[in-house]
């Protein structure tokens, strides 16, 4: 619409725009002023319409205050400043044509109607966006509400459903809550478990830093902690728990709770002690076993330094003659009765017995005085074998070998020190047996020594560390060199070179004797082969090999003594075995057996030793033997002069026995010229010894035989 | 029923809110005696406070109508508080009807008012998010419903970021809601500033007080700091300036002095 220029309209919009101006600063309309003006026009139209009705209509008044809220004039300085405005304007602008002082009571009564308008319009305005805000801050609660409420009881539910118990308790450890899986675990009422404050929970089990966790704990220093800890449920029984105990804090961080986790580990932990007790005892005694007696070692020798330890290792004496004869239930049963008496030896603290296997125990006491204790320990053991064991009617009697060992802690390991035991025991029993021996360091370190060349030996002889020397072996009538004694030496990475006294005894009980035997005469033998083809105009070399008691009894002795020599193409003639006097005392024919064929063969059979055992004289012509070796005590003696005549004629009533029984007789040990011509004058064939040539490599050998042939 | 992710543990109106403070500058009585008095606390370091409220809803009104123009018709409102009147729906609808928008808060007071205000209107929704999680507002699916991130979307973040502190990484949450608009989109954001007040910092520095008081704090930012919350868009004429003096639509000269506090810009996507 146009407006004609100060027409109506035109002073109308006049009128709304001086309204606008005035109001729109304390507006907070977000509508530009024009915008604003444009919201007033039909307001100023209104009025301007009311101001000539007939008659006066209040409610227009009214209608325009309200419209001035409506226009977010919620400012009351809006309608001070609206009021101002119409009592100022409207008249001017919009009273054309009236009666000007009746126009001015008009507008001053519609004024108070629209103040009227205004206040109550605002006042459902504030009453309306009150109540909506209220209403949107409950719906905003109920929905948290509502949600907590699932959460609630969600987590109410996984409270009463867990398998493990859970409980909570304020910081002075008064219990607020419990489950239904706690309360199982306990065997308790709610309402007696929860009269009972958590610091009453005491249990002689109880870790020592148990009550300090919990105590730092409830003042707020620890977060959370775990422990195995034990409780006692109301029928006296014990429970035993894996526990993790947690302090809850308020939102400013302040402890408040403390939340508590329990898992039953009672079966579990039973399980666990009778596996462990299992692990640890003998099935047979029940005495504790290897693995807990070398835990309880290993514990007292990493003691401290006042501390000692006394060990008593105890074996059987025949205990296997007991189980070959009367059988193994019989053995079981004195290995029971033997360990009820040894566990009776050692009640005092910090002694034990253990069962390391078979018929071997172990006693061990320790502390600052054992080294009195345990010669103690060992008499009270000794003692308490003394009465016989009555087993399926008959009384046995037990004795034993005890080796004691005895030491400050920590200076050596149990394997060490179980090691020093056992050898010490063995010394016990090859004293005899039926008595105690205390370990020695020397002792120990020979056996040592001895271990460990025996479990050298087989890979000695892989890596060939053996190698043999020559002693010649001379005729006394004429000099010559009529052959040689093989002598096996062992080239030891860190002993040097062994004689055979230091290790042929190892192998014997080894059995690698017979291997190391084999290969000895196979190297002699070709040796021998060796000779012949080079020095064939010295004479025919015979070569004399040791055999062991073990090889004689080897059942593949004459077989592979054949093949060396074939292989070799050596003669048996060439050969001679050494067989000392000791291994064939009391020899029946079964063992003769294989020398007797191995003599029809052409091989010579020396007795070495000859004069050292019971000979009995009278058994010699049934042995297969075409040699005597005379042992090497009876030319000692001729190396005084004048000679012992006894001596002399010992030796001279052997040779003519000998000689009559058509045996040669060569002596060893031969060292002056004197005693070589004593032992020629008494008849002795042929001899060996420093005088002639000490024990060399195959060269020297053929030196001499040179010398001989040709000097 | 699911607890929502945002329900907080319990909503506590003897707290003030900003968004109910917010309602009371622009002479609404959607709040309680604990926001007004803070408004009031503050109001007695800038009683001009009202007037910059009104002037950041002024540029909005503008921006909304400039977006409108420019041809987009969805609208991202986060921070939208208590809608009171003059709102991005009744603005952009008006201008183009069936225009969309939905309005993110994260009070869930202001989010449930906003919900009765809206009840029949289904071209615009509100959701209860945090701007500081802009990937689970972008997950949601009532903006999923009413925005498709494919077209040109108006983002407004008016009066929200200079209450969320630099340790909650604005920078981040602003650029990964960049990331997400298609080109063609604009950005729509307003920041308070000590610049452009007209009062020594000092004074200024009272009402921000209040704000820490009341456990929402105010960070005040300059503009170039403002400025990096467009990285990578392109200012619309007149770039960041103070809210009277983008586009307006009367003599600025008229405007309270107040109400050139802070800074207002749009930025479009290259």
């Amino acid at each position: 619409m146009i407006a004609e220029p100060d027409g109506p309209e035109d002073r109308l919009r006049r009128f709304a725009t001086i309204w606008s101006r005035a109001v729109f600063p304390v507006t907070s309309t977000s509508l530009t002023r024009p915008e604003f003006e444009e919201r007033l026009l039909p307001l100023a139209r209104r009025l301007s319409q009311a101001l000539h009705a007939r008659p006066l209509d209040a409610d227009e008044g009214r209608a325009v205050g309200a419209g001035l809220v409506t226009a977010h004039c919620t400012d009351p300085e809006a309608l001070s400043r609206t009021l101002d405005c119409v009592d100022a304007y409207l008249v001017l602008y919009c009273g054309a044509g009236g009666d000007q002082e009746e126009l001015r009571a008009r507008c001053s009564r519609l004024q108070h109607a629209m103040a009227a308008g205004f206040a109550q319009a605002l006042r459902e305005r504030t009453l309306a966006e009150q109540e909506a805000i209220s209403a949107a801050a409950l719906q905003a609660q109920g929905v948290v509400a509502q949600a907590l409420h699932a959460t609630e009881a969600r987590f109410r539910a996984v409270f009463e459903g867990a398998a493990i118990g859970i409980g909570m308790a304020d910081l002075e450890g008064n219990i607020l809550q419990v489950n239904g899986a706690l309360l199982r675990m306990f065997g308790h009422s709610e309402q007696n478990l929860r009269a009972r404050n958590v610091k009453e929970w005491t249990h002689p089990e109880d870790a020592p830093q148990t009550w300090t966790l919990y105590e730092e704990l409830v003042r707020g220093e620890r977060e959370h902690y775990h422990l195995e800890k034990a409780f006692y449920r109301p029928d006296g029984t014990v429970l035993w728990t894996n526990l993790t105990v947690s302090l809850l804090r308020d939102a400013d961080g302040n402890p408040q709770y403390q939340l508590a986790l329990m898992e039953d580990t009672t079966e579990r932990r039973l399980l666990n002690l009778r596996l462990r007790y299992e692990a640890t005892h003998d099935a047979l005694t029940g005495l504790p076993n290897r693995t807990f007696f070398f835990e309880r070692l290993e514990k007292a020798l990493g003691a401290g330094q006042s501390q000692r330890f006394g060990l008593c290792y105890l074996d059987l004496d025949g205990f296997k003659t007991v189980n070959d004869s009367l059988g193994h239930a019989a053995g079981d049963r004195l290995l029971v009765e033997v360990a009820d008496r040894l566990q009776s030896c050692a009640t005092a603290p910090g002694e034990m017995v253990a069962r390391l296997g078979g018929d071997e125990f172990v006693a061990l006491t320790t502390g600052p005085d054992t080294e009195r204790e345990v010669d103690e320990l060992a008499a009270r053991i000794m003692n308490a074998l003394l009465a016989p064991i009555s087993i399926d009617g008959r009384e046995l009697t037990v004795r034993g070998s005890i080796g004691i060992v005895e030491g400050p802690a920590g200076t050596r390991s149990p394997a060490e020190v179980l090691r020093s035991a056992d050898i010490t025991m063995y010394r016990a029993k090859s004293a005899g047996g039926n008595r105690f021996e205390l370990a020695d360091e020397e002792a120990d370190a020979r056996a040592i020594t001895r271990h460990g060349l025996t479990t050298a030996l087989p890979a000695a002889l892989e890596r060939g560390e053996f190698f043999i020397e020559y002693q010649p072996l001379v005729h006394l009538g004429d000099g010559s060199v009529r052959g040689a004694e093989a002598l096996v030496r062992w080239l030891h990475p860190q002993h040097g070179v062994l004689g055979p006294d230091r290790f042929i005894p190892l192998a014997e009980h080894t059995g690698l004797i017979v291997p190391l035997g084999r290969w000895v005469l196979e190297q002699s033998v070709r040796q021998a082969r060796a000779w012949r083809e080079r020095y064939d105009d010295a004479g025919p070399l015979r070569i004399n090999v040791n055999l062991s008691p073990c090889q004689l009894t080897h059942p593949g002795l004459v077989q592979d003594t054949v093949d060396i020599l074939e292989r070799a193409g050596v003669e048996p003639e060439a050969l001679c075995l050494e067989v000392t006097e000791s291994a064939l005392i009391g020899a029946d024919d079964d063992l003769l057996k294989p020398l007797r064929r191995l003599a029809e063969m052409g091989v010579d059979i020396a007795l070495d030793d000859f004069g050292t055992g019971y000979s009995n004289l009278a058994n010699l012509r049934r042995l297969p033997v075409s040699i005597l070796k005379l042992d090497r005590s009876f030319t000692q003696s001729m190396q005084q002069f004048p000679a012992d005549p006894v001596d002399l004629k010992i030796v001279e009533g052997i040779v003519s026995l000998a000689h009559s029984l058509d045996l040669a007789v060569t002596v060893e040990g031969v060292e002056t010229g004197a005693q070589a011509e004593q032992l020629r004058i008494l008849g002795c064939d042929t001899a060996q010894g420093w005088y002639y040539a000490r024990p060399g490599p195959p060269d020297r050998l053929h030196e001499l035989a040179l010398i001989d042939a040709t000097g | 029923m699911e607890r929502p992710a945002w329900a907080p543990r319990s909503i506590d109106i003897s707290v003030p809110s900003v968004s109910r403070i917010y309602d009371f500058y622009l002479g609404g009585s959607h709040n309680f005696e604990v926001d007004r008095e803070a408004a009031r606390k503050a109001m007695e370091f800038m009683p001009g406070l009202p007037k910059i409220m009104q002037a950041n809803r002024a540029f909005m009104r503008r921006a909304v109508r400039f977006a409108v123009d420019e041809g987009i018709d969805q609208f991202l409102d986060i921070g939208s508080g208590i809608p009171t009147f003059g709102n991005v729906h009744e603005v952009a609808q008006a201008a183009r009807p069936g225009a969309k928008v939905v309005y993110v808060d994260h009070d869930p007071v202001a989010v449930a008012h906003s919900q009765a205000v809206l009840v029949g209107n289904e071209d615009a929704g509100v959701i209860a998010a945090d701007l500081r999680k802009p990937q689970e507002i972008l997950a949601d699916a009532e903006v999923g419903r009413l925005i498709d991130l494919n077209r040109p979307v108006a983002l407004l973040l008016v009066a929200i970021l200079h209450f969320v502190e630099d340790a909650d990484d604005p920078y981040t949450a602003v650029a990964q809601l960049r990331e997400a608009l298609a080109p063609g989109s604009l950005l729509v954001l307003t920041h308070a500033s000590y610049e452009g007040i007209p009062l020594p910092p000092e004074r200024a520095e009272g009402a921000v007080d209040v704000y820490k008081d009341i456990r929402n704090p105010l960070i005040m930012r300059s503009r170039d700091e403002i400025a990096r919350f467009f990285e990578g868009y392109d200012m619309v004429e007149p770039g960041l300036v103070p809210p009277p003096l983008w586009r307006p639509q009367e003599a600025p000269e008229d405007e309270d002095p107040y109400a050139f506090s802070g800074f207002a810009g749009v930025g479009r996507t290259a």
